[in-house]
């Protein structure tokens, strides 16, 4: 057994704290103990891989995919692309990345929401896609919409995509939102605030790419993701005992 | 000014919210269709070696409620400790799962082989455990567990080894309850927090 490489120990500051109460259902869903660190294992070295025979044709189309191509969804409609890299600037190729989100009017299809906001009934919300060999991936759909939520008295979220990665092994598993460039309610928001570093939640926000538009038809936002890396093991004494 | 560094930093997390399964269990939301199946239904396939084992469980938040929107990730090697991809490895073993608490007791059940003990790095071995991976609204970045078992030889175990208040090692293994059945439930804050993970 080659040894896979230990992976980078996350950097616990470029992401949001466990505990923050003015995300209110974090005062009861957070640790209150310290995280038990220690170096990878083949355990969290190790992942699923999913392969293209799990991916139908219209998956990564969220316009046509809730009625098989039968009726477009409502709304404005927009390429969403980018890529997925390591911390060393390494692609990561045929990983399996899934996205969901509200309609246009900010309504979800799920048996919890109940926002007035109609179901738009072209819409069902969800995709995935793998990327492809240099780590790029693109997705077709409209751009949701904001909606209100229960924390402070007139919370709401900005528009945003929800975003789910694999990477190559279990330990770089990673779930984020996509924001929009321009969108006022972002620094209004409890959730985008849990990132204590600008630097980093101004990454969440995918900036209006017209390169990749496609005139007459969608406008694009192009929204690249970093997974942790794998040292190399060089210097070091590999188990390769199996 | 001293010399760049080439790399990158990871992507900032966010919470999974509570619609998470729109997008990872379609069919639990209402979106049944979408998909001919949801992804991870089962970590392991007809066939596959080894003791089948139920282990059932709720994930628990600071004021003793079981959270309902809860979602669980769980990976593990086959019964002979090799992971899918390894030579030699169960092709009936996919060693990955998905699964959601319920939506009205909380509870999640997962349904796979016992895995095998895994290499550590160095010359040390793992006892047998399932990694899990937990996400939920209110939960900013996903929690890394493990389940270990109460009838495995645990005292040799590296990470178990690692912990230094004894009793909350307990925390990190699951209880018999019947031939091939488990308990295991997560607490995520408070008397009894589980074990997390920083991996």
């Amino acid at each position: 057994m080659t040894d896979l490489g230990p992976l980078v120990p996350r950097n616990r500051a470029a992401h949001p704290p466990a505990y923050d109460p003015d995300y209110k259902t974090s005062v009861t869903r957070s640790p209150n103990l310290p995280l038990l660190s220690m170096e990878s294992t083949p355990s969290e070295e190790h992942g699923p891989r999913f392969g293209h025979g799990l991916i139908g044709a219209l998956d990564n189309n969220l316009i046509l995919n809730w009625t098989k191509g039968a009726a477009p969804a409502v709304g404005e409609r927009i390429l969403v692309h980018g890529r997925v890299l390591d911390e060393f600037a390494r692609p990561v190729p045929h990983t399996l990345v899934e996205i969901w989100q509200a309609n246009a009017g900010g309504r979800y299809r799920h048996v919890k929401d109940s926002y007035f906001a109609p179901l738009d009934a072209n819409f069902g919300g969800c995709g995935r896609t793998l990327t492809d060999e240099a780590g790029y991936y693109e997705f077709l759909t409209i751009r949701p919409g904001a909606y209100p939520w229960p924390n402070r008295a007139n919370d709401w979220r900005p528009m945003h995509i929800h975003f789910s990665i694999f990477g190559h092994s279990f330990g770089q598993r990673l779930i984020s939102q996509m924001y929009f460039e321009g969108d006022p309610l972002i620094a209004r928001c409890p959730i985008a605030a849990t990132i204590r570093d600008r630097s980093q939640l101004d990454r969440l926000v995918a900036p209006l790419d017209m390169a990749k538009s496609r005139p007459m038809d969608f406008l694009a936002y192009k929204f690249d993701i970093v997974l942790r890396g794998r040292r190399q093991t060089m210097f070091e004494n590999k188990p390769e005992g199996m | 000014m001293v010399q760049p560094l080439d790399t990158l930093t990871e992507t900032a997390s966010q919470t999974a919210g509570p619609y998470v399964h729109i997008g990872c269990i379609p069919s639990f939301a209402g979106l049944g269709g979408i998909y001919p199946e949801d992804l991870g239904l089962s970590p392991v396939s007809d066939g596959a070696k080894g003791e089948a084992i139920t282990i059932t469980g709720q994930v628990i938040d600071g004021t003793g409620w079981a959270l309902r929107d809860a979602m669980i990730e769980s990976w593990q090697p086959d019964a002979a400790g090799l992971f899918p991809g390894q030579a030699g490895a169960d092709p009936a073993v996919s060693g990955f799962a998905r699964f959601a608490a319920d939506g009205d007791s909380g509870f999640w059940t997962l349904k796979t082989v016992k895995p095998g003990a895994v290499p550590a790095r160095g010359d040390a071995m793992q006892a047998p455990h399932v990694s899990l991976w937990i996400t939920a609204r209110g939960i900013n970045i996903g929690l890394q567990t493990r389940i270990y078992f109460e009838d495995e030889d645990n005292t040799a175990d590296p990470l178990l080894k690692r912990i230094e208040q004894r009793p909350r090692v307990d925390t990190l293994i699951a209880k018999r309850t019947g031939p091939g059945e488990y308990r295991f439930d997560i607490v995520l804050q408070g008397t009894g927090e589980t074990v997390f993970l920083d991996i």
